[in-house]
């Protein structure tokens, strides 16, 4: 039996709506990456993470769940789960990532601000207040749900007197540059990707780093957020001798992850198709958004290197 | 046998958040689909446009197995918004067959 799709939108969006994540984790677990780093609270600008790379590890973790019922007669007992959901919280209980995940999406975030910071960037963070954006609410259609949360967000906003936002991936950037201001009428933010705030106040690589790389584009960023060049131009500008795979830049391929939810082993094949389009230009592939980094490592099985962008820019930017 | 249902076409486009008439029914985005799912998204816009309820109802799992990864859109000729449609057609059938 596959998954039930109902039961499981269900879930998600009551999480949303009750928890104020489609996976609720704590808020300090969503801010402990950045204890220690002596960030502003709030501010006119602030870096915004929207947990998605904070979320990942517990993505991962139910989808190793989710893989295991697929297509058994315990995905029908996900009814009976999304009962239970509502009184307590059971999707963090089917969550549980091992700490080293936690620790690495952690440190992606750490990266970004340190990259941020070299760059002369001045910026807060809200902390317990940095909610997700409900993005995969909007994606599978529980508008409701997602139009209340914008709210929150703009209620969280404006408490800081937030202007100007930087977003460290593409659904969060999606979600609060082109999604947000039709849902809230507020069109008065600015909202701009870390990479592109980088091109923008001219970052200066420390050291070379003089190794090869395939790109895989994201879906949102090359095809809505006309995010392109960016990444490109800091690679190259740190010495990274690019090469791009069948279908890139615009006419990238998906890696399959917006299925995960729902259809973890379509995903999974879909995953597969990309990693063999990489895995033809280079043995190491820079991602830029965590769940394009989470789907194509599963797939790849350790065959190829896959690492978040933030991880060779700071060894070039930051170090050295 | 299917039929057409003209209540379902209106209830539709009474939202006014489905629009696919710009189809040309050419093909391309079916043939670029990552996803290799026949009925996604042409025959599946086509339904919709037909007012052919059942069919849409049987095919849930296509729905929502749409990436809305866009390779469609960027190749579409007739620059036909096919995430939002899909969209739309996740929110109606999440509010008429799931209740949520």
């Amino acid at each position: 039996m596959p998954l039930p799709i109902g039961d499981t939108v269900g879930i998600l969006a009551d999480n949303l709506r009750m928890r104020k994540s489609v996976l609720p984790i704590p808020a300090r677990s969503t801010a402990a990456w950045a204890r220690g780093l002596g960030l502003a609270r709030g501010g006119e600008t602030i870096l915004y993470t929207g947990g998605m790379y904070q979320l990942v590890p517990y993505i991962q973790a139910l989808n190793r769940f989710q893989e295991k019922i697929e297509d058994s007669w315990l995905a029908g007992m996900i009814k009976y789960g999304r009962m239970a959901n509502r009184v307590i919280n059971i999707s963090a209980l089917m969550a549980r990532p091992p700490g080293s995940e936690r620790e690495s999406s952690d440190r992606i975030l750490v990266n970004i601000a340190r990259l941020l910071r070299r760059a002369g960037v001045d910026f807060g963070y809200l902390y317990e207040d940095d909610l997700y954006s409900g993005a995969l609410a909007y994606d599978l259609g529980a508008d409701d749900v997602v139009e209340a949360h914008t709210r929150r967000l703009a209620g969280v906003f404006k408490k800081y007197r937030v202007k100007r936002v930087i977003t460290v991936d593409p659904h969060t950037t999606h979600m609060l540059r082109s999604v947000y201001p039709a849902l809230t009428g507020q069109h008065d933010l600015q909202v701009k990707s870390y990479l592109e705030v980088l091109v923008e106040r001219g970052a200066v690589p420390r050291k070379e780093l003089r190794l090869e790389a395939a790109l895989h584009d994201s879906c949102l960023y090359a095809r809505c957020e006309n995010v392109l060049q960016e990444q490109r131009t800091l690679l190259l500008r740190a010495g990274v001798d690019l090469k791009e795979p069948a279908d890139s830049g615009r006419f990238t391929l998906c890696c399959g992850g917006p299925a995960e939810s729902l259809f973890p082993k379509k995903a999974r094949e879909t995953a597969a198709k990309r990693v063999e389009q990489l895995k033809k230009v280079s043995g190491r592939v820079v991602t830029m958004c965590p769940i394009c980094l989470v789907n194509l490592r599963k797939a790849a099985g350790g065959e190829i290197q896959l690492e978040d962008i933030s991880g060779y820019l700071v060894r070039a930017y930051c170090e050295g | 046998m299917p039929r057409m249902d003209p209540l379902f076409a209106e209830e539709v486009n009474s939202f006014g958040r489905f629009d696919a008439r710009a189809c040309l029914n050419c093909g391309v985005c079916s043939a670029v689909c990552p996803m290799g799912i026949e009925l996604l998204p042409r025959k599946l816009f086509r339904y919709v446009l037909l007012g052919v309820k059942d069919r849409v109802l049987e095919n849930v799992q296509a729905v929502y197995s749409c990436l809305l990864c866009r390779l469609c859109e960027v190749n579409c000729p007739a620059q036909v918004r096919v995430a939002e449609n899909v969209r739309f057609l996740r929110y109606y059938l999440n509010k008429k067959v799931f209740q949520i």
